[in-house]
């Protein structure tokens, strides 16, 4: 908890002329090139971006599972990766998939059956504790896998495509029990997607990345109050501008 | 209205439909091998019937059986299958240390990998009774020879099914274990070797296999005093042609070794079950 106790609007996540390349056979890839980017404490960032533009590799580096090539990164506070598939134990309850986290925090075994079971109750998955990952829906996994970042004590989540695996109704439901979840507990959110509407609902900023190599190409500031509909006129009409965006670029570069 | 969604989305799955005895499971799962066995007495019945060898030679299945049951009441019938289950036992507890700390240390020193993993892992494939003649001289006719012969038999399968368990982690928990801060032992203990449970089980499973036939073969050979184990029994019971006691001893082997493979594959199914690999 004690990381991040700073005055809102420092930055939380700060990246400077990010460069990765990866070597593929006798050839270099760069993955990303030149990404500049700060977040703010507080703050919910969205990227969008199409496959191959290298947004999970940003946010494994940030997460400290991949090195840079060149350049700096920054991050203050606890970070906690979200992946698209929940990523649950298989051996282990619900529970007990939260519970690892706070041992792995070094959280005394008293203390941590308490703190897992508020946990699950607050990603609304209260009666299910000593289910099995695969007696949840997918809906439901995401859940623990939120109450399994927040258990790492987090106050930084990367997310990366957490709900595309998801149906349309279950999507819809998360996103608000993120959003109130972000305002409650004052996390710093940067949720990569390839879905422009998702981005705009969700995002306080829009970052358009580009591939070959991934760049920011755009930044987009929404300022549509909250909560959002996704299927707002207003929303739609900001996603589609970024999506234009998208294949435009895309069809030039291919 | 949290409340009302995760009730929505709950899944029904297979454990919330009641799992009790089923009477007429039960016999599905039962009569096939009835009648295997039936068949197979039978079949042997035919041979013996046919004429084929004289029957102090080869003896039909109900004087076998008369036998056995004279045997299950005979104390000295249990203290041998005692001494064969107690080297077993030992046996078999010995190869699950060796194989395991063999196993963790080939996944985790890169370079004893390199040098010795597929000549450690080879090692399987050495039919175990070419160890008893080094097993003899170096431990004499002693227990200890049939140990080292069940250990270095059973100890490479164990130290391989834990090999391929850790090769074959998904690598997403193995990134999901460091995000939360596992590293090293740690990502070890808490990761990386329950992912290999199921991996693993399968290998104290081949193992118990090759212990279990070292064993016997290693007890056919390496007669030690004053020991009559079931092997040291067959042995004799061949050298004094007594067919029935030796056929008898057969079944007796032949039902211990397929009582502990059934126990490991419950162990297997359980884990399976837990993790959401069956089928059913």
């Amino acid at each position: 908890m004690s990381t991040t106790l700073e005055a809102p609007g420092q930055a939380a996540i700060s990246v400077d002329h990010l460069e990765v390349a990866f070597r593929h056979r006798d050839r270099f890839l760069i993955a990303l090139h030149d990404v500049d980017l700060e977040v703010k404490s507080g703050e919910f960032v969205c990227i969008v971006g199409a496959s191959g533009s290298g947004k999970s590799t940003l946010l494994n580096i940030l997460a400290g599972l991949e090195r840079p090539s060149a350049g700096s990164t920054n991050v203050r506070g606890r970070v906690a990766l979200i992946f698209q598939e929940a990523a649950l134990l298989p051996w282990l309850t619900a529970a007990g998939n939260v519970e690892i986290a706070l041992d792995l925090r070094g959280v005394s075994r008293a203390g941590r059956k308490a703190t897992a079971l508020e946990l699950l109750r607050l990603v609304h998955l209260e009666g299910f504790e000593n289910r099995l990952p695969h007696e949840l829906s997918g809906g439901m996994k995401q859940r623990v896998a939120i109450a399994r970042a927040l258990a790492q004590d987090a106050d930084i989540l990367l997310m990366d495509e957490p709900f595309a695996a998801l149906d349309a109704i279950t999507r819809d439901l998360l996103h608000e029990e993120l959003e109130n979840l972000w305002r409650r507990n004052q996390l710093t959110i940067l949720f990569v997607t390839h879905n422009a509407r998702e981005a705009v609902r969700l995002g306080d900023r829009v970052l358009v990345f580009t591939s070959r190599p991934g760049k920011v190409a755009q930044e987009v500031a929404i300022t549509l109050p909250r909560p959002r509909s996704l299927d707002s006129p207003e929303l739609a009409a900001i996603a589609g501008r970024i999506t234009g965006r998208l294949k435009r670029e895309m069809t030039v570069g291919g | 209205m949290a409340e009302i969604a995760a009730e929505a989305f709950e899944v029904r799955s297979p454990k919330s439909i009641p799992r009790g005895f089923n009477a007429p499971a039960t016999w599905s799962r039962v009569w096939p091998k009835l009648a295997a066995i039936s068949l197979f007495l039978l079949g042997w019945q035919a041979v013996v019937w046919s004429g084929w060898k004289p029957d102090y030679v080869l003896p039909g299945p109900m004087p076998v059986i008369s036998q056995l049951a004279a045997d299950l009441k005979d104390p000295d019938f249990y203290a041998g299958v005692a001494i064969t289950m107690r080297r077993a036992l030992i046996g078999y507890f010995i190869a699950v240390v060796v194989g395991t700390s063999m196993g963790i240390l080939i996944a985790r020193v890169a370079i004893l990998r390199k040098a010795a993993g597929a000549a450690i892992l080879g090692l399987q494939s050495m039919p175990s009774i070419t160890w008893f003649p080094l097993a003899i001289l170096v431990f004499q006719l002693s227990e200890s020879a049939i140990l080292f012969v069940v250990v270095l038999g059973a100890a490479p399968a164990i130290a391989g099914g834990l090999l391929s368990g850790v090769d074959h982690v998904q690598p997403l928990l193995v990134r999901v274990g460091r995000v939360m801060g596992a590293n090293g032992l740690g990502l070890y203990r808490h990761i990386i070797l329950p992912a290999a449970l199921p991996s693993f089980v399968g290998g104290l499973k081949q193992g118990w296999a090759f212990a279990w036939r070292s064993l016997m073969a290693g007890e056919l050979i390496v007669i030690v005093n004053h020991q009559s184990s079931l092997g040291v029994r067959l042995e004799f019971a061949r050298q004094f042609s007594d067919a029935q006691q030796l056929l008898a001893l057969m079944i007796v082997i032949f039902v211990i070794g397929v009582a502990i493979d059934s126990a490991f594959g419950a162990a297997d199914a359980a884990i399976r079950r837990r993790w959401g690999l069956s089928g059913a």
